[in-house]
């Protein structure tokens, strides 16, 4: 945790001006929101006919919101086959890469309906996604969202922000970057208890970036860049460098739009020893419009948050297409923090939960600057309420497939002062009744683990589990391995039911000692219900005794490596359930549905080195230089001189005796 | 070293050294035996001190409480183990999921080279159980072990239930950065060996096991709980692991620390602490501890669960409670914010335990014997051997009486030399071979033949193969075509004792206390063994000092050192127990004791027996 202070991007310039802003916007704020609502509510309804699901879960309307479902009652009731449950449409959560862009034009009702009012040059949303676990633990997804239908590359000097942060947009201009995505995640993502999260990130930090054709020096460009963000972020991101960097060719494709295909472009990079700390979260805060004075973001305390199972704060800046033709594009900035809190350590005893328990924060109002700000339950798991009881109740309900799974969500929208109630304040509150916290069965999980002893060689396992019941799917693996750990290539085997299972593409570029690290790309089919294991032997290299870092005896970090894959949703799968779906539409499973885009990461690895003692120094100096001076000297001497006796040395009266007998002629004495 | 440049001096020094060769000798003798028994007494030696400043500086405080609990816990747990009938692995994972671990299994199977007579087991099927409390947010790097075994009978069942109690009260607290992983082996050794091999996917030893589904990183510490009473007396700490390894000796100041400070009785090879070091009971005292730790360390076995982990490079030992007949007995409560404390201190290191020494013995829990202060009692003792090599140069160089035909003499001499060098050595490592091959192979055959157990079966070959090898000097004759000669036999010895000196140095390095009770029996005999000394006499004296005999030998003292002298019946039959069981241990655990003395040891020793019927 070093920070790099003296970025010359990371000003506090934006803050003031996001303040002044936030006073002079509010009022046109608030009649904004309002006319937004209303077009929200013509549109959920003409959704909600065209929908007509079957519902039959009694409303639990006992606490807060009572006034609120008497005004929907009224609304609804003209309408047949009604029980009291709102439904709105939401965009489907971005499915995969080829999926994101047309995500963006397709399903965002905002994008669509608002073509009539005048539309703003820059937009901010937030929301917030609650997701009881099945281990008992709770999710909470925050994403704020940005966009700015501007053009960096273009005007070369954009310089009224409003919105969007100064010091990021800077950041792009200057460095001339398309696509940034970074990630400071402190924990693992247990996939087998928690499911998949929404944006998966591995443990540390995370950098990836896509630079514009026109970079000429891309390396330099990367290594400026990763000095600037270690200071706007305050993180570590400076040790980025040839020897942690790759550029994957296929894992990690552009999330915006633009179909590139030269991966010299990209940069790609972890910290896996990276701590993510209080001091990465403020600078993250500072980037949102309203900071943490309003809005959701009030509930980002990092004495709570740094408080859970799991963290991780993440930025995604991007270019996304403005409308429907995609004549122009618009930059998103997605700034999202995903945690897990742990309900065994709070709550004792009662298996209860509330956003005051867990942020030690209720949320009051929205931020006066956002177009829209929701806070959803994920409450597919509790269709008849008998797992967990929710309250305040909320009628508002919402439907989207996420992760290939269809799930529902009661939604609260802050935009509505009815949501606080009449305390003014929402303070979501879930009570547990049944006690369950079972092993889930993922479709598609990993793990990694160095196996073997002894300081000299050893093997990097990758389990791949594939836990679908008939279908087989490829992944890609990535792999990247510091230069210490020389990987013998030649015992890379992929194995998969006990047989052979030979990639289909490898990418293998090879380390260079001190200069960079190998990359190992492979595509893998999956067989259905299935383990397939990667193993590739290595050796573990004696570095230079200033090489070693302060606490050599810890061990070396192994970054995740990285599985990206299209895994056939669980929607497809079940083609026998006709309940909620009409015949007509559920013969053929449709594209979107069919498979969804999963990237997950296995765990880091810790491996040893071998050390030597650096405890002391002194005596291991001393030794060997006793050794090789008196030993070795010695012995060598010994063996290679050949020793005579010599005559005594004449003395002094005898040698001038021979010199006066020399200049006399006579043979000396 | 100018003093072996100059010929005359190195003259004169090599003239000294062989007329004094053999005062030298026993001076030196009896200067490392000195040397040893001086390393038990406390002015000499160091107070043991934690290194790790990770461990050392910090505070934790120990807020256990649910004792009782946990108690009741291991009665539950024995309930069902005698329903069951063996390990209750259902209600175990049940239990582990309630108390919020991730809970996996692990299935192995061993079929052992011959039954073991004292576990009674032959055909070892079971179940190991583990839960992994995962640190919050800590991304699976590194772990530690508590571990219990599930014995048969009744013993063990308020450790497991410690484990539980414990397990439940770790789960609570937020402080956690390192997995801790709750293990209940079943089997003891046979079932930690399952589990370690899985978890680090090695196969050693020939095990099947089911593969592991869950890790947590690296492993850095683990402790191994046996606790079979409700109150105890005492704790007593073992460190001696496979090979003769130890855990870094911080471990051990970590266990004495919060004796220490919990006051909780500690000893350290079953021996309470005395302060009276200038007394000669309180100096026999220490004296017994020490010899205890030599004595196990040189068996090479894992004297508990945590053996086995040193050789995946993690520290590890075992934490016995012991319930004698004292009056101040110390409660489960207690034992439980002894080990809490232990492992948030573990919990608080930054690095791998290596501050601290990896080589030592510990006369008693407070102090200790660093490799540098005992390897000189080795390093006097391997001295007569160079010694006595130099002086067997010496002789050889030495220009016979015959000056002028002196050369032909000794290319003559020399030829049949090589061969008569060579064919001893040959035939002896070959016995050897028979030795550490043969009675696993024939343990069928001779069950068939003779009235006994496979067991038995083995020893009993073993022995006689022993026996056998004493022929050997015949064989040898039979084998060479002329008479051996005076040059002859010098060269051989000279061989045989540079031999002993590289084996005995070797093994020193690596364990110590097999190294030296090795010298202690093997230097006497190589210095003094000629073709000229007295046959019988010698003879005698070279089979007591064999090999086989310091371990009948070892077997008693150890027993006098227990105070359970036993009587020489009993002896006997416990000897041949220990050779099945060092047999057992070398095909399970991959113990290199039984390999060393019968491929190298015992070839060296028929060496020195051949010099003697040297004709």
């Amino acid at each position: 945790m070093t920070p790099y202070g003296s970025s010359p991007l990371a000003g506090s310039t934006h803050d003031a001006l996001t303040r002044k802003s936030t006073t002079a916007s509010r009022k046109m704020a608030a009649h904004r929101c309002s006319c937004w609502s209303w077009l929200f509510i013509l549109f959920s309804l003409s959704v909600f006919v065209v929908a007509d699901i079957h519902e039959t879960t009694p409303v639990n309307d006992h606490q807060g919101g009572v006034d609120h479902n008497a005004q929907t009652a009224e609304q609804t009731a003209d309408l047949p086959a009604v029980e009291g449950r709102r439904w709105e449409a939401t965009e489907v959560k971005e499915a995969g890469v080829d999926a994101a862009a047309d995500a963006q034009g397709t399903s965002a009702p905002e994008t669509v309906v608002p073509s009539s009012v005048p539309q703003p040059k820059d937009d901010f949303q937030e929301e917030l996604v609650i997701r009881p676990l099945h281990s008992g633990d709770i999710y909470a997804s925050f994403q704020f969202r940005t966009l700015w239908d501007t053009d960096f590359m273009r005007e070369n000097k954009v310089s009224h922000y409003r919105l969007f942060p100064k010091s990021l947009g800077q950041v792009i201009s200057k460095f001339s970057v398309r696509e940034l995505h970074i990630s400071f995640t402190q924990g693992y993502w247990r996939t087998m208890q928690w499911g998949q999260p929404f944006i998966p990130s591995p443990p540390g930090a995370e950098l990836w970036v896509w630079f514009q054709d026109s970079v000429t020096d891309v390396d330099a460009t990367w290594k400026e860049l990763t000095n600037v963000l270690s200071g706007i972020f305050c993180a570590s991101l400076n040790f980025i460098d040839s020897t942690n960097t790759v550029q994957p060719s296929a894992s990690f494709k552009p999330l915006g739009i633009g179909n590139v295909t030269d991966h010299s472009f990209l940069r790609y990079a972890t910290l896996p020893r990276e701590i993510v700390c209080t001091e990465n979260l403020t600078p993250w805060k500072k980037l949102l419009p309203c900071g943490s004075k309003a809005g959701l973001a009030v509930l980002l305390k990092s004495e709570k948050l740094f408080h859970s199972s799991f963290h991780s704060q993440a930025v995604h800046i991007r270019s996304v297409c403005q409308d429907w033709q995609c004549k122009t594009t618009s930059w998103e900035l997605r700034q999202t923090v995903n945690s897990v809190f742990d309900l065994h350590n709070s709550g004792q005893a009662k298996r209860e939960w509330s956003l005051f328990k867990m942020f030690s924060r209720t949320l009051t109002e929205a931020c006066p600057l956002a177009s829209s700000s929701k806070l959803y339950i994920d409450i597919t798991d509790n269709p008849e309420g008998e797992q967990f009881e929710l309250s305040p109740a909320t009628s508002l309900l919402s439907q989207a497939v996420v992760l290939g799974d269809r799930r529902t969500f009661s939604v609260y929208d802050l935009t509505q002062e009815t949501t606080f109630g009449s305390v003014r304040s929402l303070n979501l509150l879930i009570r547990w009744k049944s006690n369950e916290g079972e092993m889930l069965r993922p479709l598609l999980h990993a793990e990694r683990y160095v196996a073997g002893y002894g300081l000299q060689t050893g093997e990097i396992h990758t389990l791949m589990y594939n836990n679908h019941p008939y279908r087989s799917f490829p992944v890609l693996l990535l792999d990247s391995v510091p230069w210490y750990l020389r990987l013998y290539i030649h015992t890379l085997s992929v194995t998969s039911k006990g047989k052979d299972n030979k990639p289909s593409y490898i990418h293998y570029e090879p380390s260079k000692d001190r200069v960079k690290p190998h990359l190992l790309e492979m595509l893998i089919q999956l067989p259905p219900n299935s383990v397939t294991e990667v193993t590739v032997q290595f050796e573990r290299a004696l570095l230079k005794w200033t090489e070693y870092p302060p606490d050599p005896n810890h061990g070396f970090y192994v970054g995740s490596s990285v599985i990206s894959s299209l895994v056939p949703s669980t929607v497809a799968m079940d083609t026998n359930s006709t309940r909620e779906r009409p015949l007509f539409s559920s013969f053929f499973p449709c594209k979107e549905e069919s498979s969804y885009f999963v990237r997950i990461y296995t765990e880091p690895l810790l491996v040893n080195l071998p050390t030597p003692d650096f405890s002391m120094p002194y005596n291991v100096i001393c030794l060997t230089c006793t050794v090789v001076a008196v030993g070795y000297g010695s012995l060598y001497n010994l063996l290679t001189r050949s020793f005579q006796i010599e005559e005594p040395n004449p003395g002094l009266a005898k040698r001038i005796a021979n010199v006066i007998r020399k200049m006399r002629g006579v043979p000396p004495l | 070293m100018g003093l072996l440049s100059d010929p005359n001096r190195r003259r004169a020094l090599i003239s000294m050294l062989t007329r004094l060769n053999a005062p030298i000798c026993v001076v030196c003798y009896f200067a490392g035996v000195a040397w040893f028994m001086g390393l038990a007494f406390e002015p000499f030696t160091l107070r043991t001190y934690m290194s790790e400043n990770a461990m050392g500086s910090t505070m934790v405080e120990e807020r256990f409480p649910a004792g009782e609990r946990a108690l009741a816990t291991g009665r539950e747990f024995a309930a069902h183990k005698k329903k069951v009938g063996g390990m209750p692995v259902d209600w175990l994972v049940k239990n582990m999921q309630d108390r919020g671990l991730e809970v996996f299994t692990q299935s192995f199977s061993r079929t052992l080279p011959f039954p073991d007579e004292n576990k009674e087991r032959y055909i070892v099927k079971g179940t190991n159980v583990y839960g992994i409390l995962r640190a919050p947010r800590a991304p699976r790097t590194e772990a530690l072990v508590l571990s219990a075994p599930c014995s048969p009978g009744d013993s063990n069942n308020q450790a497991v239930g410690l484990l539980l109690g414990l397990a439940q009260y770790f789960r609570n607290q937020i402080y956690w950065a390192k997995d801790i992983i709750f293990l209940v082996n079943e089997h003891d050794l046979i079932g930690m060996q399952a589990w370690l091999e899985g978890y680090h996917h090695t196969n050693t030893t020939g095990m099947s096991w089911s593969p592991l589904q869950g890790r947590g990183g690296s492993i850095q510490a683990a402790l191994s709980l046996e606790l079979s009473s409700d109150v105890i007396t005492s704790l007593d700490l073992v460190l001696e692991g496979l090979n003769g390894q130890l855990p870094n000796l911080d471990l051990a100041n970590l266990f004495y620390a919060f004796c220490q400070k919990i006051g909780v009785l500690c000893t350290i090879q079953g021996k309470l602490q005395r302060n009276d070091w200038d007394s000669v009971s309180g100096y026999s005292h220490t004296v017994q501890t020490m010899m205890l730790m030599v004595m196990k360390q040189a068996s090479g076995r894992p004297w508990g669960d945590h053996g086995l982990f040193l050789r995946y490079h993690i520290e590890a030992a075992t934490i016995k409670g012991v319930n004698s007949f004292r009056q101040y007995k110390t409660d489960a409560t207690t034992i439980g914010r002894l080990l809490e404390g232990m492992y948030r201190k573990l919990n608080n290191l930054l690095e791998r335990l290596h501050q601290s020494y990896f080589f030592y013995l510990m006369p008693s829990l407070s102090h200790f014997v660093s490799i540098g202060y005992y390897m000189p009692a080795f390093g006097l003792l391997a001295v007569i051997l160079l010694l006595r090599a130099l002086d067997l140069w010496v002789q050889l160089n030495t220009p016979p009486s015959t000056t002028e035909d002196g050369v032909a003499d000794i290319d003559q001499q020399s030829s049949p030399g090589v061969l008569s060098v060579l064919t001893p050595l040959v035939i002896s490592h070959l016995t050897g071979v028979a030795l550490y091959a043969l009675p696993i192979r024939f343990q069928e055959t001779a069950v068939e033949h003779f009235p006994v157990s496979e067991t038995e079966a083995v020893v009993l070959t073993a022995i006689a193969i022993y026996t056998a090898g004493l022929a050997l000097p015949h064989n040898t004759h039979r084998l060479l075509s002329g008479e051996g000669t005076e040059q002859g036999w010098r060269v051989l010895k000279l061989v045989a004792v540079l031999y002993l000196a590289v084996l005995l140095g070797c093994t020193a390095l690596i364990n110590f206390s097999l190294g030296f009770i090795l010298a202690l029996t093997l230097v006497p005999l190589a210095a003094f063994v000629t073709p000229h000394v007295p046959k019988v006499l010698s003879a005698f004296i070279l089979v007591i000092l064999s090999p086989a005999c310091t371990l009948l030998f070892s077997v008693f003292f150890f027993q006098e050192l227990q105070e359970m002298p036993v009587s020489f019946q009993d002896g006997w039959l416990l000897y041949l127990s220990v050779i099945s069981q060092g047999i057992l241990d070398h095909s399970l655990y991959g113990s290199l004791v039984y390999p060393l003395i019968a491929l190298l040891v015992y070839p060296c020793w028929l060496l020195f027996w051949n010099i003697l019927f040297w004709k």
